[in-house]
């Protein structure tokens, strides 16, 4: 059960992009057309989830025992850099249709500070291995889906007759805030699903 | 001299990062709940690109060209590392509010970016002044947007009460307000420049 309250929280009610402000750049970025939004979404679930789980296995077995502590942030962005090649390697060999899909998103992923975030962030909430796997994967989740949604209205937006000031970025932004004051209406999903559960 | 002068105003005006260049956006939207709050991110982020652009432009003739990301990331995480240790012995109450974003300054791509398209280009006076131009801007920005913020939500600017707080639109405080401030800042600062 308490895995399914990090799951419904981590895409609803504290989603990645619209409340916690990570990974904005490839949301403004790569969300001009569904179908490589929903590319994008699927490529940053799968890093995540591996990103984390070998950065948590190195914190847990390495930085914490020798008390390296200090070196987190310089090693997790390596260790994501250099995973982020691999994973585009393997894929290139074993699964080339899956390459052909994910390729052009995989390099860019690097940067994206979503991944990063996490990584930290599951040290320092300080989840199990089983709870940050489940929680890595919702979040990768809840950025495909808010990737999605934002694709398919800045679809529309492409046909709407705005203001010559609020063109561009502008109005990509305030759209953004509006998806946003929609996503806060989750807010008290968390608490009801809890007594639901019985959870305190 | 002149020269200098022109690369701190291009980073400042022409390639303004926040409203122009429009990088860096996450500890943009994140951290600027607040005038004081936006203002210590700025900082914050100029100390890293300045030192990370100073070395990087010593380096540009040292690293191989397949390795140098890998290289300049490197060194960026270096000196975030390096703040992060000194605002928590120093200044523990900004490291508090802006918690996971010291870290994250380390995937800001206005630091990539910086090292990719000047500083691995040019001497090292320049990229020094190329990242104060960039980071006043960025500063500029983020103060800007934090003041605007911490006006329409609490009523106080730097906390200095200007309205009661009860009249205030808690929603710019909130994520939503974040986006929506920003789109309309941009639009001014177009405006501005005559796009």
């Amino acid at each position: 059960m308490q895995y399914l309250l990090i799951f419904i929280a981590a895409i609803f009610v504290n989603n990645v992009v619209l409340s916690q402000f990570l990974g904005i750049c490839p949301f403004l970025g790569v969300s001009k057309k569904v179908s490589t939004a929903s590319g994008m979404g699927v490529a940053v679930t799968f890093v995540l989830t591996i990103a984390t789980i070998v950065t948590f296995v190195l914190q847990k077995y390495v930085l914490t025992p020798y008390e390296l502590d200090y070196l987190q942030t310089l090693t997790f962005i390596i260790v994501i850099a250099t995973l982020v090649q691999m994973i585009e390697i393997i894929l290139k060999k074993m699964s080339p249709s899956l390459y052909n899909a994910l390729g052009v998103f995989l390099p860019l992923i690097t940067t994206n500070c979503c991944v990063l975030g996490v990584a930290i962030l599951v040290i320092q909430i300080d989840y199990s291995l089983l709870e940050s796997v489940v929680y890595a994967f919702s979040t990768g989740i809840g950025f495909a889906l808010a990737l999605i949604v934002f694709a398919a209205i800045r679809e529309q937006l492409d046909m709407v007759d705005v203001p010559r000031g609020m063109r561009g970025m502008s109005v990509v932004l305030v759209t953004a805030g509006l998806l946003s004051l929609a996503f806060m209406g989750f807010s008290g999903l968390e608490g009801g699903l809890r007594s639901l559960f019985g959870l305190a | 001299m002149k020269k200098y002068l022109d690369i701190i105003v291009n980073g400042f005006v022409k390639e303004n990062p926040t409203f122009v260049l429009m990088l860096g956006m996450c500890p943009t939207l994140a951290t600027t709940t607040s005038a004081i709050n936006g203002l210590s991110m700025g900082l914050a982020t100029m100390f890293v690109l300045i030192c990370s652009n100073l070395v990087i432009s010593f380096l540009k003739n040292l690293t191989p060209d397949k390795v140098h990301i890998p290289v300049y990331i490197a060194v960026i995480a270096t000196f975030v590392t390096v703040l992060q240790l000194m605002l928590k012995a120093y200044l523990p109450e900004i490291d508090a509010s802006l918690g996971l974003f010291i870290p994250l300054i380390v995937v800001n791509c206005v630091i990539l970016g910086r090292a990719e398209s000047f500083a691995s280009k040019n001497g090292p006076l320049a990229s020094i002044f190329d990242g104060i131009g960039i980071g006043l801007g960025f500063t500029f920005g983020l103060t800007l947007l934090g003041i605007c913020r911490e006006f329409l939500g609490s009523g106080s600017v730097f906390g200095v009460i200007l309205f009661p707080e009860s009249y205030g639109a808690l929603m710019f405080i909130l994520p939503p307000g974040a986006f929506i401030t920003l789109g309309f800042l941009v639009a001014i600062v177009n405006k501005i420049r005559g796009v």
